[in-house]
């Protein structure tokens, strides 16, 4: 009835995953029970897990996001105490526990923190800055992200239920082989990733659409803000990659429920086919990753600048030169499997190119500051941080792009701080930077500032303190994933990451106090303006927050900078261009689709992960069901009458009027 | 799994007791900062980790000569450039300049032009497979990573140590390497590469440890439960004292033949041990899987089921 | 920032980044219309299904060795007659699934349904004779588990079965909104994304019965 479902499953002798797990259920029980309390349900239900709108959509991976990248961090705190202790001592994680610990938070990280992350920042981003209402497909969209927080809640529920992987993030055959991984471990790995990965993809395809094909009137292609073109090149990267992810992982799962061999030790598998493969996604994936968080960086410089971002073109080709490359470079993963010298020294070049894409873009922001008026608010902070640490992260990138250097550092904690040096400057800073900059625009107050200088200067010295350490023990020989050692030297290195730690908790505790600091002192924070960084994409010509329609009329994009063009050009002539002609809008009507479908795939994640295999058939019936009742409504859209919509752009249209005449002209 | 119980208990009853909170915190001294110059791949003591400590130093000052000026410079720029400096002129139509653009494009790809030799004659040079230049005839060594266990057998003297690689210092080394169950890597860092050990293949690698002395090798891959325990001992000795310890092991231990073989390869850890002899042809039926792969975890009994998580040991 | 002249197409662009062309044309941006959105998007995603594709063609290439003393594509595809057969009801099946869409867009329904239905019964056919095949070969001893190289071919010729199978569950689904709905807007952007979906699967099947059948035959 059950599969392999028993008690025995929930661990009721295991103190920490138990107590974990009643802290967890206790606080979400609790969230529920006070949002059930307060009567917030129906307004949760309608406003927000049903929504189509992509700000909403954007905020809620957003919030899952953080609240991963939180689980993510406290498994980073459990390994890092746990190696502090140790030492010549079995420390207080067993070896089967602290295996899940850092396969769960390579996992969690990657897939469930930062992809949402940065999906966050485009959906709430991208469409503002194109002059456009919502993206291509608004239901695919909340259907995207509902099957995200499938794969995350069945991460999680590995705590309670079961086990998680004990391979490493990516589970490499043939460790994650039936015969080497029995238990559900790598099927919780397997099903969480695969779920989510159709989410990602849909994601993909949505963006691609979107940018290509859905922009406001004269926003052409050399128009468009740096971040929507890495947004562009990060979802084509989606397109390309992600199927490979989920045929690697369906070859993987088939070894391990069918018998199958492509990746066993005997019948002719080819476990090394599985790295290849996955590294053709992996690689790839650092760079989705990351694109995007470099437009961030870029609309933040600019910004804070006040100048244009320099070099733009350079900065597309830039963009779309790593795109590609980015294809090239797979093989830089296993140096040491015993490739020839050519194929090695063919991928090590390859490697070390993408960087002369990167090169560019260090520069071209240096450039923009050039001449500009540098204004250091928290998001320019992150920026300034990112491109320092970010250029030592190349250095060591570099480095390990050489064969011969990577033959002494492959795998070593050398490697594991050169790319956290990279994901967390490059893609974790850009999400705090993302973050502050267009938290007014989503909410409509600013946040609290001294906090934000505050996280921002102890994440950053956890950051340095943490994987400087690593780095130098890494040079000392030490190897990743160790639950225990015995070697004098390493420990010291190994005690200076716990330091470091123990900043960047003070950190993450700064950034959460932010956050209700600023809720406490909203009123104070107000951003009336809809403007409040003085900013040149379109999103700063909405009020924040933006109605759902976005736009009461699409913008006329004549310029590189839609919007700094018109706010000049009103400056310049102290009045707005005349009111529009309102007229009705018609928006996509909510729908329950993509909530109803991840509970139907959570089912069928589960069941899977368990072999309850009646409980597969009728999720797939479900969401079957769920679809075809998505396609045979009839009412498509709601209408807001065009009386609402002038309302509304009239209040914004008072509101830029007030600030133009308060505005004392450009300081020269 | 029940062998795997008791070997890993003997090992963890050698460990000392756990260490009391405080002392961890003493050891921030300067003191550690001292001796972390010794050992690890930034102190060679083999030709193959010299040639690798070279290449990473040049690879590092190069990149260093530009990223050095590029932070100073972003940062410089940035603190110019603020908002509150009244003698920084605003540029604000400074947005794209041919010479800069120039600049940007040609400092890394010059950069990277200049690594990129350095890559290409780097990975000829240091290819695992290449073999050391020497008047010496090379040592020829069989390695097999098991769960969780490094085997080594020196065909050409008949003998095999666990956890312990006896090598002549000043003689290279040819390794040939292949693992029993999942993926390993052989790594000593003091000698240089590191190189993988897969299951139904062989991956060679040459290394050298130039003077005596006793070095740290582990498993730098990570390969199940017991993979921190996974590190061996690499003594190199004089060409004397390695042929007194072939004699040595010769003359005592057991014989590794197929079911001293299948104990080894069930998973667990052991103390370091040798072989007295070695069956025939037994490195390459392991490689060709003839021999089946190791049995990994022991099935469980049917009243908890395989998927039992955190199960203590 | 200088006085701003409107007629001039550079003003937003005061250092001729990006476009020297001016006014707004093809690719100036402006939403496509709503079944060019829609068909695209579809696209997009059918490439990332050829994309997973390609990844067990990549496998199937690697594997077609490994073997491991079972049967070898030589022994089983020496007679594509099977295949064959496949490859005729799927050419067929396309050929019947664009008469549906002419007459979707000229608003037939007896036509539409006449149509999808043969289009249903072609590739209802392709999937018998796909089953059958595969009956027979784990009935003599080539199942997926026997080696690497049948693991292979089972995914990458079941997961175009399976593609298929969905797609003739669509097909019926698409039958019955037109019923229900008729040709109504929605309904016709969905029978477009099914024949781009219809022919990508035939597309997929001619590498694929190139690389399995044909070159398996003599290799």
């Amino acid at each position: 009835m059950f599969g392999r479902l028993t008690w025995a499953a929930i661990p009721f002798d295991q103190p920490i995953p138990l107590v974990a797990a009643m802290i967890v259920a206790v606080i979400v029980l609790g969230a529920l029970g006070y949002v059930t309390a307060k009567g917030w349900t129906p307004y949760l239900w309608r406003e927000w897990i049903t929504s189509v709108d992509h700000k909403r959509i954007g905020v809620m991976y957003m919030a899952l996001g953080v609240l991963m990248l939180t689980r993510g961090f406290i498994d980073a705190l459990m390994m890092r105490s746990q190696q502090a202790l140790a030492y010549g001592a079995p420390g207080y994680l067993p070896p089967e526990h602290y295996d899940q610990i850092f396969s769960a938070h390579g996992t969690i990280m990657i897939f469930f923190a930062a992809m949402p992350l940065i999906i966050g920042l485009m959906n709430f981003a991208v469409p503002l800055q194109l002059g456009v209402r919502d993206v291509a497909f608004p239901t695919l969209n909340s259907v995207s992200f509902w099957l995200s927080c499938t794969g995350a809640l069945l991460v999680n529920l590995s705590l309670v239920i079961g086990e998680f992987a004990r391979t490493g993030w990516l589970p490499y055959p043939p460790l994650s082989e039936l015969k080497y991984s029995p238990g559900v471990g790598v099927d919780y790995y397997l099903w969480a990733v695969q779920i989510s990965g159709v989410g990602t993809l849909l994601t993909g395809v949505n963006f691609v659409t979107t940018i290509l094909k859905v922009r406001a009137p004269g926003m052409g292609y050399m128009r468009m803000p740096m971040f929507c073109w890495t947004a562009l090149a990060s979802n084509l990267l989606i397109v390309a990659a992600f199927p490979v992810l989920t045929a690697t992982l369906a070859m993987l799962s088939l070894d391990r429920y069918l018998g199958f061999h492509f990746f066993s030790n005997d019948a002719g598998g080819n476990p090394m086919m599985f790295m290849n493969l996955i590294w053709v996604w992996g690689h790839p994936e650092v760079y989705i990753l990351v694109l995007p968080a470099f437009g961030v960086f870029s609309e933040v410089i600019s910004t804070f600048s006040s100048k244009p971002l320099f070099g733009y073109r350079s900065m597309v080709a830039a963009t779309l030169f790593i795109c590609l490359v980015s294809f090239t470079v797979w093989l830089h993963h296993f140096f040491t499997m015993g490739a020839g010298a050519d194929v090695n020294a063919f991928f090590g070049i390859a490697t070390s190119v993408i960087a002369v894409g990167t090169g560019v873009k260090i520069y071209n922001w240096m450039f923009t500051m050039y001449g500009g008026r540098v204004r250091f608010t928290t998001p320019m902070l992150w920026s300034l941080a990112f491109i320092v640490t970010f250029v030592v992260g190349g250095v060591s990138g570099v480095l390990l792009a050489v064969p011969p250097a990577d033959f002494v550092l492959h795998n070593s904690l050398f490697l594991v701080a050169h790319f956290h040096n990279v994901i967390i400057s490059g893609v974790v800073f850009a999400v705090f930077a993302g973050y502050a900059y267009w938290f007014p625009k989503a909410f409509g107050f600013r946040l609290d500032e001294r906090w934000g200088q505050i996280a921002f200067w102890l994440t950053l010295a956890g950051f340095v303190v943490t994987f400087a350490s690593l780095y130098w023990a890494g040079l000392l020989g030490m190897t990743r994933r160790l639950q225990h050692f015995d070697v004098p030297m390493w420990r010291a290195p190994v005690l200076w990451a716990g330091a470091g730690m123990a900043l960047s908790t003070a950190g993450v505790i700064s950034q959460f106090t932010q956050l209700f600091v600023s809720i406490r002192n909203r009123a104070q924070l107000r951003d009336l303006t809809g403007d409040p960084w003085d900013g040149r994409s379109l999103e700063w010509s909405t009020p924040s927050p933006p109605p759902a329609f976005n736009y009461a009329v699409l913008p006329q994009v004549d310029g590189e900078e839609a919007y700094w063009t018109v706010k000049q050009r009103a400056r310049e002539q102290q009045g707005l261009h005349e009111e529009p002609y309102y007229e009705d809008l018609e928006m996509p009507r909510n729908s329950p689709t993509g909530f109803i479908c991840a509970v139907f795939a959570t089912m069928i994640g589960f069941a899977l992960i368990w072999h309850i295999w009646w409980m597969a058939i009728l999720g797939g019936v479900g969401a079957y069901a769920t679809f075809v009742v998505f396609a045979w409504r009839d009412v498509r859209e709601f209408v807001i009458p065009a009386a609402e919509v002038a309302r509304i752009d009239r209040a914004n249209r008072s509101s830029r009027q007030h600030a133009l005449a308060g505005y004392k002209g450009p300081r020269l | 799994m029940a062998t795997g119980e008791g070997q890993r208990g003997e090992a963890r009853g050698q460990l000392p007791a756990g260490v009391p909170w405080a002392r961890p915190f003493a050891i921030f001294g300067s003191a550690l900062w001292l001796s972390a110059c010794h050992g690890g791949v930034l102190d060679p003591k083999g030709v193959i980790g010299v040639q690798e400590k070279t290449i990473l130093l040049d690879a590092l000052a190069v990149m260093l000569a530009i990223a050095i000026p590029t932070i100073v410079g972003a940062l410089a720029f940035a603190w110019w450039f603020r908002d509150s400096n009244p003698k920084a002129r605003y540029r604000p139509e400074f947005v794209y300049s041919g010479r800069v653009e120039l600049l940007v494009w040609s400092i890394p790809i010059l950069t990277i032009l200049f690594l990129g030799g350095l890559t290409w004659i780097g990975s000829y040079q240091l290819d695992p497979r290449r073999p050391i230049a020497s008047s010496a005839p090379a040592l020829n060594v069989q390695v097999v990573s098991l769960d969780w266990k490094w085997l080594f057998i020196y065909p050409d003297q008949g003998v095999a140590a666990v956890n312990r690689l006896v090598v002549p210092a000043g003689r290279p080394l040819h390794l040939s390497l292949t693992s029993a169950s999942v993926f390993n890597v052989f790594f000593a860092p003091q000698l240089g590469s590191e190189i993988y050990a897969m299951n139904g293949m062989v991956s060679e690698l040459n290394l050298q440890a130039d003077q005596p002395g006793d070095y740290y090798g582990q498993s730098a891959h990570f390969s199940g439960d017991g993979f921190s325990d996974m590190h061996f001992d690499v003594k190199a000795v004089p060409q004397a004292d390695f042929d007194r310890w072939v004699a040595g092991a010769k003359a005592s231990g057991p014989t590794l033949d197929g079911p001293a073989y299948a104990g080894l390869a069930r998973q667990g850890l052991i103390q370091p041990l040798t072989y007295r002899a070695v069956q025939m042809g037994l490195f390459q039926s392991i490689a060709s899987g003839a021999i089946a792969a190791g049995p990994g975890p022991a099935p469980m009994p049917a009243a908890a089921p395989a998927s039992m998580p955190m199960s203590g040991r | 920032m200088s006085a701003i002249d409107p007629s001039l197409p550079a003003e937003g662009d005061p250092h001729h980044l990006g476009h020297g062309h001016g006014g707004r044309r093809q690719g100036e941006g402006g939403i496509a219309n709503k079944r060019t959105i829609v068909g695209y998007g579809f696209w997009i995603f059918l490439l990332s299904d050829i994309v997973m594709f390609s990844a067990f063609f990549a496998a199937y290439a690697v594997l077609a060795g490994q073997t491991d003393g079972g049967p070898g594509p030589r022994q089983l595809f020496a007679d594509p007659s099977n295949a064959i057969i496949e490859t005729g009801c799927l050419l067929a099946s396309s050929f019947s699934c664009g008469m549906a869409s002419l007459a979707a867009s000229a608003r037939m329904k007896l036509k539409f349904h006449a149509a999808m239905a043969v289009t249903f019964l072609l590739g209802l056919a392709f999937v018998g004779l796909e089953a059958r095949e595969f009956a027979q070969m784990v009935a003599d001893g080539a199942a997926a588990q026997r080696s690497a190289f049948l693991s292979a071919f089972f995914t990458l010729v079941g997961c175009h079965g399976l593609h298929v199978s969905i797609g003739l569950l669509w097909l019926l689904t698409m039958m019955a909104q037109v019923v229900a709905k008729g040709f109504r807007a929605d309904v016709l952007r969905r029978i477009l994304c099914f024949s781009l979906f219809w022919h990508a699967l035939d597309i997929i099947w001619v590498g694929l019965f190139t690389v399995v059948y044909l070159i398996g035959s003599r290799a």
